[in-house]
């Protein structure tokens, strides 16, 4: 009963998405009031309705009511409740669905909180985001309903993918769905102004916290998976350049230039045509990135179970919603007036170039990505493109941007005095040469030049985002109190800017270490053998065998000491799942704020007497995370700017407040 | 129908092993020298294994993976270099074994791409700010419909 | 001029979209092979340990005749599914078939081809798998069809089907019986 009423509402819903999409539209076009008003109340509908529906999935998948195909595809009764839910989205349906449940939450959230924003742009862009909704609700509907019936009911299901039981990948869904479909609020406002014809300031006042929100999540999400596969796939390993992991990141690399070049626009009225570009651009990237996944043209560790049905209709809905966006940008952009002048050097110029090196960025994952794919239709043979490639790529333009994204917040908007800038970065560059030559001294001989890169990088990211923030509330040059009180006025945005871009540079210094630095050892052991790995010792004591609630593990225990001193026990495990047949390793892992340690326990070796045992050593690594998190916190930071929560209206309300000028 | 059945029998026939998360390099491959070792694993890390999805020999498990890692061990330390190692591989494989894609003319664009596209980019960038010296800053705006007029003295006048 | 500039996002998604739409009939994981139209690769493998009636093979025997080289596995699925279309390409349709049995144990190979029938020829058992990697496979059922001069002209990865044999093989065995 109740998964019929999911689908019902399911079916609801798209007829509502088709309300919340045509009279709106026809209403703005013809300034028809009560046509545009519609918009809010469908919008609102259009996410209870799928709120329900995606309720009566879990619902099933909780219950374990394997007359639900898809229950019995990717659940079973003994799986843990964890994974119960979050085994809704680690399929194709659930997760599609999933995926329609952020579209209409985040358009509902703009119809509740849109009260200031002008009524036939809000009217557009909730019928656009309207139909974003239509077309993937017909995909779900037409292609991947979840809501299938089996009968007669088998016994008991198929269990869910073992590597999915897992906490950290229970999670990295929503975040990276909330992402990804986050952007298309973007994509409706930049849509919704091509429409109307222009763009003004308060159009970019709008986008921005969308945006903003939609990247710290997306963040999020690729470090949790970044995270994940590190932990679980055995070797500490935690990039791939997989092609489903780059359709992520396409989308996070041109999310980070829109967020940039909305600041342009919102401060100066300039870098509209671009921005609106960017903006169609991004959510472009995120729907091929569902096409990637799901149509099997690419070979990926990720893919889920690939139709060659679904992956046309992602096609067709991708050629309506990416290919109609950029003709009617050819056609309406060229019209739009442009804005603010500025001088190259300059915090705009600035800001054009982040945006120059994460387009090309951007373009350069693409072109990786998808090259061999465009060789093989123009028949010119097969070519594979791995991560050599994109290192080879990527951190030639990475390195530029690092160093411009310190020295762009000194810059003034305008016109700029670049030497006076980098002057007021002497602390900074001081820290990058004393990182760099510690570094040279403790790690003599050891590792590639490219490492010291990466620690200049790194200290330059984070010491010049403080000195920075130092700079902005006069730290040593006023009374402490005065710096206090310039720093807790002002704006949130500085706040959030100035952790994210900090952030950035821990990041740099997990990744640098890792990869520069890393040891290992792998041999076979006995209960009873020691492994000696960086200055630790490792000592085999016991192997057993241990009972999950739907696994079966051989569990190994392993004592760490360090001169003598115990670090750690550690309890790596082999876990063998009954019903699908598949192994997985849970690495033991002991991290502190300088390295992880990391043990990984293999094959039984001659003759079930000894194991195979991959001991690691990762300097650095956790930092990549933290500097993940710590990326996402600064964007939600930046969210709670008073700003945004007041809206563009209310600008006259705050103008006579002794606040500091908004330096950003 | 029964050709994508059969096709994916064959992909699980050989793909299953590498499905299991990889714990490769076993210890009985490991090379005494240290020196052949690190090129053996810096070797490996270059080659595809073909039967895993997107991975290298040196991270997958699969037999296939294990058979060339051993391969790769075997001609280093018949005296090859690590040139001919490759080629050795490519010569049976083809290119599409590299995980870094040769510089030939079919892969001229894959090389040269991104750096076309930043300056290209650059160049656009530069036309941009040059070619917007001579708009001044406000002219040219369009004046004012009806509606926005109206619009605006009703603002103005809910300011009194 | 400017119009065109803003034209090509529009084209440039133009253009990956016809190339998505082409990959579908496309096999991304499909490799084409790197010895067409070379030399076979010198090899000599002993028959299957226990069963010296399946003859072992060697490079010499792939000249003089055009012959189809098969790799396959008693523990290979799909290589059953294909054993009728090999047994009447060998028996029905006059193509010599080898066989080069890749990692098999010695009686479970044997035990397969005595309960499914022997359609090859010859048989030359490729434990370590060595041979095999010199031919550039990398996953069983293959098959390669050879020329009178011993070199290799059509790889097919997968499991023969009747349509595959009618399509290309056999004419390709005509014409290679010809030139």
């Amino acid at each position: 009963m109740i998964p019929e009423l999911g689908h019902y509402a399911l079916v609801l819903a798209l007829f509502v998405a088709l309300v919340q999409s045509v009279p709106p539209l026809v209403g703005a076009a013809t300034r028809n009031g009560a046509w545009m008003n519609v918009a809010v109340p469908a919008a609102i509908a259009q996410m209870l309705l799928v709120l329900v529906a995606y309720a009566a999935l879990t619902w099933a998948h909780v219950v374990s009511d394997f007359s639900v195909l898809n229950v019995v595809q990717n659940s079973h009764s003994a799986k843990p409740m964890l994974y119960k839910v979050s085994g809704v989205w680690g399929n194709h349906e659930g997760s599609m669905m999933l995926w329609i449940v952020m579209l209409t939450i985040f358009g509902a959230a703009v119809a509740m909180f849109g009260r200031n924003l002008p009524p036939t742009l809000k009217a557009r862009v909730l019928a656009v985001q309207g139909l974003i909704g239509v077309g993937f609700l017909l995909f779900i509907l037409a292609t991947s309903n979840p809501f299938i019936r089996v009968i007669p009911a088998p016994l008991d299901g198929n269990d869910l993918n073992p590597l999915l039981q897992d906490p950290g990948l229970a999670f990295h869904p929503p975040f990276l769905y909330a992402g990804y479909v986050g952007f298309s609020m973007a994509f409706s406002f930049a849509v919704a102004a091509l429409i109307e014809g222009r763009v003004d300031p308060a159009w970019a006042r709008w986008v921005r916290p969308w945006t903003l929100a939609a990247w710290s999540t997306l963040t999020m999400g690729i470090a949790m998976g970044s995270w994940w596969a590190y932990y679980e796939l055995g070797w500490g390993g935690w990039w791939y350049w997989d092609p489903v992991e780059n359709a992520s990141f396409m989308p996070w690399l041109a999310g980070t230039a829109l967020l940039h070049s909305a600041i342009v626009v919102e401060k100066r009225d300039a870098l509209k045509s671009w921005t609106i570009l960017l903006s169609i651009v991004t959510f472009s990237l995120s729907l091929m990135g569902t096409f990637l996944v799901r149509s099997g043209i690419l070979t990926s560790v990720h893919a889920f179970a690939v139709d060659p049905k679904r992956g046309v209709f992602i096609l067709v809905l991708l050629a309506i919603a990416t290919g109609g966006s950029l003709l009617l940008y050819s056609l309406r952009a060229p019209s739009l007036k442009a804005g603010g002048l500025f001088a190259p050097i300059s915090r705009e110029g600035a800001l054009v170039m982040n945006n120059l090196l994460l387009s090309t960025a951007t373009a350069t994952v693409f072109i990786g990505t998808l090259y061999p794919l465009f060789l093989d239709i123009l028949n010119l043979g097969k070519v594979s493109v791995g991560a050599p490639f994109f290192n080879a790529t990527f951190i030639p333009v990475a390195i530029p941007m690092i160093v411009a994204m310190v020295v762009g917040p000194f810059l003034s908007w305008k016109r700029a005095d670049l030497w006076a800038a980098l002057s007021r970065l002497w602390i900074a560059g001081v820290a990058v040469v004393i990182a760099v030559a510690i570094t040279a001294y403790v790690k003599a001989g050891g590792g590639p030049l490219l490492a010291l890169v990466g620690i200049a990088l790194a200290a330059w990211a984070f010491v010049g985002s403080l000195v920075e923030f130092a700079d902005r509330i006069a730290l040593f040059r006023t009374s402490f109190r005065n710096s206090w009180h310039r720093a807790v006025h002002l704006p949130r945005s500085a706040w959030g800017m100035t952790i994210a871009h900090a952030c950035v540079g821990l990041s740099i210094l997990g990744m640098t270490g890792t990869s520069a630095w890393q040891t290992e050892s792998i041999t076979a052991m006995k209960p009873g053998d020691q492994a000696s790995v960086a200055g630790y010792e490792f000592r085999f004591d016991s192997i057993g065998l241990v009972d999950g609630p739907n696994f079966k593990a051989e569990r190994g225990v392993f004592t760490v000491t360090r001169d003598g001193q115990p670090i750690a026990t550690l309890t790596p495990e082999r876990r063998s799942y009954s019903t699908t047949r598949m192994t997985t390793t849970e690495s033991a892992i002991h991290t502190t704020v300088f390295s992880d340690l990391y043990v990984a326990l293999g094959d039984p070796t001659q003759n079930g007497t000894a194991w195979i045992v991959r001991i690691y050593h990762h300097p650095l690594v956790p930092w990549i995370w933290i500097g993940g998190a710590g990326m996402m916190l600064g964007g939600l930071v930046s969210l709670t700017d008073r700003r945004f929560r007041i809206g563009a209206p209310e600008r006259r309300r705050t103008a006579g407040k002794s606040a500091p000028l908004p330096a950003e | 129908m029964k050709r994508a059945l059969l096709a994916a029998l064959l992909a699980l026939s050989v793909t299953l092993p590498a499905l299991t998360p990889a714990l490769a390099v076993q210890p009985e491959e490991v090379l005494p020298d240290p020196a052949l070792e690190s090129r053996a694993r810096a070797i490996s890390q270059e080659l595809r294994c073909l039967v895993c999805q997107n991975q290298s020999i040196d991270d997958s498990n699969a037999p296939l993976a294990r058979d060339l890692r051993v391969l790769v061990r075997d001609r280093l330390q018949a005296g090859d270099s690590d040139a001919k190692v490759m080629e050795y591989v490519t010569d049976r494989y083809g290119d599409y074994v590299l995980l870094r894609p040769p510089f030939k003319a079919t892969t001229l664009v894959l090389w040269i791409g991104p750096f076309a596209v930043l300056l290209l980019g650059a160049i656009g960038t530069f036309l941009f700010l040059r070619g917007r010296r001579g708009v001044a800053a406000g002219a040219d705006t369009a004046p004012l419909s009806a509606d926005e007029r109206r619009r605006l003295d009703a603002l103005l006048r809910k300011d009194d | 001029m400017r119009r065109l500039l803003y034209l090509l996002p529009f084209l440039l998604f133009i253009g990956v979209g016809i190339a998505f739409y082409l990959g579908f009939q496309r096999d991304p994981r499909d490799i084409p092979s790197a010895l067409i139209d070379k030399p076979a690769p010198t090899f000599e493998l002993p028959a299957i340990s226990g069963q010296p009636a399946t003859g072992g093979l060697s490079s010499a025997r792939l000249k003089g005749d055009v012959t189809l080289v098969n790799v396959f596995a008693s523990w290979c699925i799909p290589c059953k599914a294909e054993h009728p279309v090999i047994t009447r390409l060998s028996r029905e349709q006059g193509v010599t078939v080898f066989g080069i049995n890749y990692k098999d144990k010695p009686e479970d190979a044997l035990t397969w081809l005595a309960r499914n029938g022997n359609p090859y020829a010859a048989i030359g058992a490729d434990q370590d798998g060595r041979v095999s990697i010199d031919w550039g496979v990398y996953g069983v059922p293959e098959s390669y069809l050879i020329d009178r001069q011993g070199r290799i002209r059509f790889k097919h990865v997968g499991p023969l089907t009747p349509q595959v044999v009618e399509e290309q093989l056999l004419p390709m065995v005509k014409h290679l019986r010809q030139g």
